[in-house]
């Protein structure tokens, strides 16, 4: 349903109590509800990184519970406004209605990731808006490939970094051992300290890339951070999101 | 044992530990501080940075030096450190004996001595050995071995016995004793060896220990010349040394203190130095003790003085009846008033008079004696007694002394008297001549208002000069003594009354007076009546020469109490019956012996440096220094900040510690120093400010309320009164001063325990000296019927205190006017009755009902209002508990602000308030 005012109708038993229009009602003796025109619903394909570097920070509240926040509440909002939402990473179609949310939280809360990066990707024939959460921290050598075949997919898509405030910051000294999150990956930095400005350097080119990629594809790209509320990052999305079914 | 200078080691093979600490070194060195592990998503960015300070991953060499350290530490402190290791005790089989004398004369130094004790303990214990550790002071010693370090415990609770040690009785029970090793003797140098050293030196090697600094002792204390006399005895061949001969008594509030101090410097070859102390009669007649003061401080340098050194008792009697009613003119009327504050007066009948056994002899113009009173008398001057006789009309006209010389007179006397300066005399009354230098009032000042009319004269005699202590300006004696025997008697040619002379009158009399009775021998009367009474100890002294009542302590038969003091009869304060005896150690003024020992018995002072087991030094050094190492590891490895402060003030806790333990080490006596300057500061707040107190109950919740209600009443008085309180103190009634404070709150909890002995004796002098307690037993809106249930609880706790007789407080009382009209006073509830002092009954004064509230305070105040709940404010100034409902709650409020300030008010001003009534009638009254 779109927003365009369509017509108001008398309430019937069964009318959500939200729906009644109560500027229209209070005018005569009986209960309106304001009915919009209809609109064509749109796919959104949401894609939450199921990768291992969103278990990050280990304490606290992690990348990956914000990114599965952000994602239900966005599926919710969709949902109610009569898009169709689905999953790209644990594979799940497009639906819509409130069976459809209680299946992605589903899916969310279930899953098992298993490797240190993954990039985002549309599963395969599906169009629509893809909205990938990701920390996008994956190496060059997976993540270039992998915005560059969306983009050669005409896809539209919507990018949210989301990261952590000591990924942003490195606030770390001395002698430090680094490791992925499985512990694949290693680096030993004998002052951790002096790493800060080579690194710090190295986050904002990644973000200027992603930026310039967005830009030229004609998507979004905004970053987030975990200890920011959720609702900042939701209202950007929604926002977008609107902005792309216009 | 190994040593290395000032320091040993008792398992010296664990040293070789440390020749591993180079192997250490080079292990150590390889591996570097294991690197922090971090998870850390941004690693992927982290690849192809170069960590610019790379450095080769080694161990710092501080870090290196800082364990080994620990290590070598730890090894040295494992070892076994001693600081001057005692040489090792020869190899001797058998048991160690340790005698200890533990007498009178160890007490100066006997910190001293089981110090050194202890060290041979030490020792014993090292080597294994057994040990016997016998004071020849006690009465029943233990003979058994035991290992050396049972006796530590036993040592601490020897205390130096108030007697000499009996070394005779000792050597001959050493045959009962199993195996001796060798033996050392902790001497105190002074007395009979008794074959001691010969005894031990027949069971195995003997070491003698003597002291540096014998003991000193006091000899008995006497009177002689109204001085106060005692001798500071030695054994021969002591130093120059610096003394202070102590005299303690009560003072006139009863409390026992030093009274005089003299001090007096010994030259070395002194062995019994006189010392002799003035002091004012009235306080020689509460003196208690002598004792030497510290450093030599003990039972034998104590001396107790009974009734011999107490107040002279003095029999007046006066010749023939006093006819006349009034007393101004009766005989004795004069000495009566002069001699009853310095002495005890007894007023026998002449013949009855030698019964009373006094000091001093005062007949007032008596001039006949039977033969028996005079052979008596005069064997009893003759004995040491003081017989001062005055002058009369009776002896003027008795032919008394006149012919010969009467025995009881000092002088020849001539026939009738004179009289001078009357009607019908051509002279003028005589003043006195200056007293000669020398003689008995020599000092005494003369006062120019003393004239003699009448007098008897004394015959030229060729002696009278020598005999006149007092002559008139022509000459003519006034006073004239003889001593006879060992005693004296002294005439006064005038009466004891104004009647002959103005003498009576002055003040030079009652210094004559005085004089008289301090020359007075005390008279040997106490060691004659020893035996055949049994003697109870009403105060003993210890070793040390502290006085402590005797309980538990049998009586002694008088035979005993001649012999010296001993376990079964230990110095002190005996009575039996009405008579006392003071029993001390030295019997006479003879110089104290130095300990002789055979030739050739191996002796030697106590061990000048202390051992000392550094083992714990080392370890806790080692500890120290772990930690350092644990913080410079968390630096390296970049974890410190979080770490920082933990760290940090781990530190400081290490150190506070060390402090203590320094500080624990020290003398024990500072703590009491620091009781005092702890109370200090509450002290000078208190009595700088008028402050209102709480008694803490222990019930934090409580506490909290009383404080918060003292402050809310400290407020409201200070804006409406003139009465501005600082912040209420909490008094701990245990332990704290209450002097300083007008007034007491003391909530009663059940969970309060009732003031021990000592509280309730400063609760009731703090009571009686105008102090006043509310007790607040909260509890009204529990009442059933008349009564809470704290009721029961303040009885508990007010039951042991000096609490008068109660009643309600009446409509009229102060307290209901003294700031506000009160007719009710409420707290947080409401309604049950207020107690105070029961007042008199109510008389009629100007038909105004008019109370008379025994000019003071009531001392208590009891009710159960819960007044504090209703005063108490928090830090705002807000109220914290409600009270009552709305309007009539704040109003029940107010009225307990004001009763708290009609309180104050009554503390502070008494009843001044009640007189205030009266102003406007005495006003009214003047202004007629």
């Amino acid at each position: 349903m779109g927003e365009e005012f369509w017509q108001y109708r008398q309430a019937i038993p069964g009318d959500a109590a939200g729906a009644i229009d109560w500027r229209r009602s209070g005018r005569s003796d009986t209960a309106f509800v304001r009915q919009t025109e209809w609109s064509a619903a749109q796919t959104v394909t949401l894609n939450v990184d199921p990768a291992l570097s969103m278990d990050y920070p280990e304490h606290g509240e992690s990348k990956r519970t914000r990114a599965a926040v952000l994602a239900c509440a966005l599926s919710l909002l969709l949902v109610r406004g009569g898009e169709r939402v689905g999953l790209a990473a644990p594979d799940l179609p497009p639906g819509a209605g409130r069976g459809q949310v209680d299946r992605i939280a589903g899916l969310l809360s279930g899953m098992t990731p298993y490797e240190d990066y993954c990039v985002p990707a549309m599963p395969d024939g599906r169009r629509g808006l893809l909205v990938a959460l990701s920390d996008f921290l994956a190496p060059d050598a997976l993540l270039m490939p992998a915005l560059d075949a969306l983009a050669a997919q005409g896809q539209r898509v919507v990018l949210l970094q989301i990261t952590d405030e000591s990924e942003e910051t490195f606030p770390f000294d001395g002698r430090t051992e680094f490791r992925s999150m499985s512990g694949a990956l290693s680096f030993e930095a004998e002052r951790a300290r002096a790493l800060r400005d080579g690194y710090r350097a190295k986050l904002a080119a990644r973000r200027d890339m992603l930026r310039a990629r967005s830009r030229s594809a004609g998507w979004s790209f905004a970053t987030h951070r975990v200890q920011e509320p959720a609702s900042r990052a939701l209202l950007w999305l929604h926002r977008v999101i609107e902005g792309e079914r216009r | 044992m190994m040593s290395f200078g000032a320091i040993g080691f008792v398992t010296p093979a664990l040293l070789a530990a440390l020749l591993a600490l180079p192997v250490l070194w080079w292990l150590l060195r390889a591996t570097p501080p294991a690197p922090v592990r971090r998870a850390f998503p941004g690693i992927s960015l982290l690849f192809g940075l170069k960590d610019t300070e790379r450095t080769p991953a080694r161990t710092p060499w501080w870090l290196l030096v800082l364990r080994m350290a620990v290590l070598a530490l730890a090894i040295l402190g494992l070892a076994g450190p001693l600081l001057n290791p005692a040489p090792a005790p020869e190899r001797a089989d058998g048991p160690l004996l340790i005698v200890m004398d533990g007498g009178w004369a160890s007490a100066p130094d006997w910190s001293a001595r089981q110090g050194e004790v202890r060290q041979i303990l030490d020792r014993a214990d090292r080597a294994g050995r057994a040990v016997h550790l016998i004071s020849l002071s006690d009465a029943a010693p233990d003979l058994a071995p035991r290992a050396a370090a049972d006796w530590a415990g036993v040592l601490d609770t020897i205390r130096p016995a108030g007697w000499a040690p009996n070394r005779a009785a000792f050597a001959a029970r050493l045959d009962e004793m199993g195996d001796i090793g060798a033996s050392i003797w902790i001497s105190d140098g002074l007395g009979e060896a008794d074959n001691l050293v010969e005894a031990l030196s027949a069971r195995g090697p003997v070491e003698v220990v003597l002291p540096e600094d014998l003991a000193l002792a006091l000899a008995p204390a006497m009177f002689e010349d109204g001085q106060l006399v005692t001798h500071i005895l030695r054994a021969p061949g002591a130093p120059v040394q610096e003394v202070s001969v102590q005299v303690i008594g009560t003072d006139a509030a009863g409390i026992e203190r030093v009274l005089d101090q003299v001090g007096q410097t010994l030259a070395p070859g002194d062995v019994a130095t006189r010392v002799a102390i003035d002091l004012p009669l009235e306080l020689r007649n509460r003196v208690s003790r002598l004792s030497l003061s510290a450093p030599y401080k003990s039972a034998g340098a104590t001396v107790l003085t009974d009734d011999a050194l107490q107040r002279r008792r003095i029999a007046l009697v006066a010749g023939g009846r006093s006819g006349e009613a009034q007393s101004l003119t009766a005989p004795l009327h004069y000495l009566r008033t002069a001699l009853q504050p310095v002495a005890e007066l007894v007023e026998p009948p002449l013949a009855e008079v030698l019964d009373a056994s006094p000091d001093i002899v005062m007949l007032a113009d008596v001039a006949n004696f039977s033969a028996e009173e005079r052979s008596g008398l005069e064997d009893w001057v003759r004995e040491g007694g003081l017989l001062v006789r005055f002058a009369g009309p009776r002896m003027a006209a008795s032919a008394t002394g006149q012919m010969v010389r009467d025995s009881l007179l000092p002088v020849r006397l001539r026939e009738g008297g004179r009289s001078l300066g009357g009607a019908m005399s051509w002279g003028d009354p005589k003043r006195l001549r200056p007293f000669p230098q020398g003689t008995l009032f020599d000092g005494l000042d003369l006062p120019e208002d003393v004239d003699v009319v009448s007098q008897v004269m004394a015959q030229p005699d060729p002696d009278l000069a020598d005999r006149t202590l007092v002559a008139l300006e022509d000459g003519t004696p006034l006073v004239t003594a003889r001593d006879e025997g060992r005693g004296r008697v002294i005439l006064f040619h005038v009466t004891a009354t104004p009647r002959w002379s103005s003498l009576p009158l002055s003040g030079l009399f009652l210094q004559m007076l005085d004089r008289i009775a301090r020359v007075a021998q005390s008279g040997e009367r106490g060691e004659v009546g020893l035996e055949g009474a049994i003697w109870t100890p009403e105060r003993v002294l210890d070793g040390t020469g502290e006085v402590m009542d005797a309980d538990r302590i049998a009586g002694v038969a008088g035979a005993r109490l001649a012999q010296a003091p001993g376990p079964d009869a230990p110095p002190g304060l005996y009575r039996a019956g009405v008579r006392g005896h003071a029993y001390n150690v030295m019997r006479d003024a003879t110089a104290l012996q130095r300990l002789d020992l055979p030739a050739g018995t191996a002796t030697r002072s106590y061990t000048v440096r202390a051992e000392r087991d550094l083992t714990g030094l080392f370890l806790s050094g080692a500890m120290l220094v772990l930690m350092l190492d644990i913080l410079a590891t968390l630096a390296l490895g970049g974890r410190l900040r979080p770490a920082a402060r933990a760290g940090l003030s781990g530190l400081a806790v290490l150190f506070v510690m060390g402090a203590q333990d320094v500080q624990a080490q020290n003398v024990d006596t500072q703590a009491v120093e620091t009781q005092a300057v702890r109370d200090d500061p509450r002290a000078i707040y208190a009595t700088s400010e008028t402050v209102l107190a709480y008694v803490r109950t222990g019930d934090a919740e409580v506490d909290r309320i009383s404080r918060a209600g003292l402050s809310g009443l400290s407020l409201v008085l200070a804006r409406r009164t003139a009465i501005e309180p600082a912040e209420p103190v909490a008094v701990d009634i245990e332990r704290d001063e209450l002097a300083f404070y007008p007034m007491l709150y003391w909530p009663v909890t059940d969970a309060q325990a009732p003031p021990g002995p000592e509280a309730v004796a400063r609760i009731n002098t703090y009571l009686r000296t105008g102090g006043m307690i509310l007790f607040d037993t909260r509890d009204t809106h529990l009442a059933v019927g008349a009564e809470g249930p704290g009721n029961a609880q303040l009885r508990r706790l007010a039951g042991q205190l000096d609490l008068p007789p109660l009643e309600r407080i009446p409509p009229d009382h102060v307290m209901t006017r003294a700031f506000y009209l009160l007719d009710d006073f409420p707290g947080r509830y409401v309604g049950a009755p207020v107690w105070a002092e029961a007042s008199f009954a109510p008389e009629d004064v100007d038909g105004v009902p008019f109370r008379n509230l025994n000019d003071g305070v009531s001392p208590v105040i009891i009710g159960g209002n819960d007044w504090a709940s209703a005063w108490a404010v928090d830090d705002l100034g807000n109220f914290i508990r409600p009270v009552g409902r709305g309007v009539t709650g704040e109003r029940q409020r107010e009225m307990a602000l004001r009763f708290g300030v009609n309180l104050v008010m009554y503390v502070m001003t008494g009843n001044y308030k009640s007189d205030q009534v009266h102003v406007p009638a005495l006003l009214e009254r003047l202004g007629q």
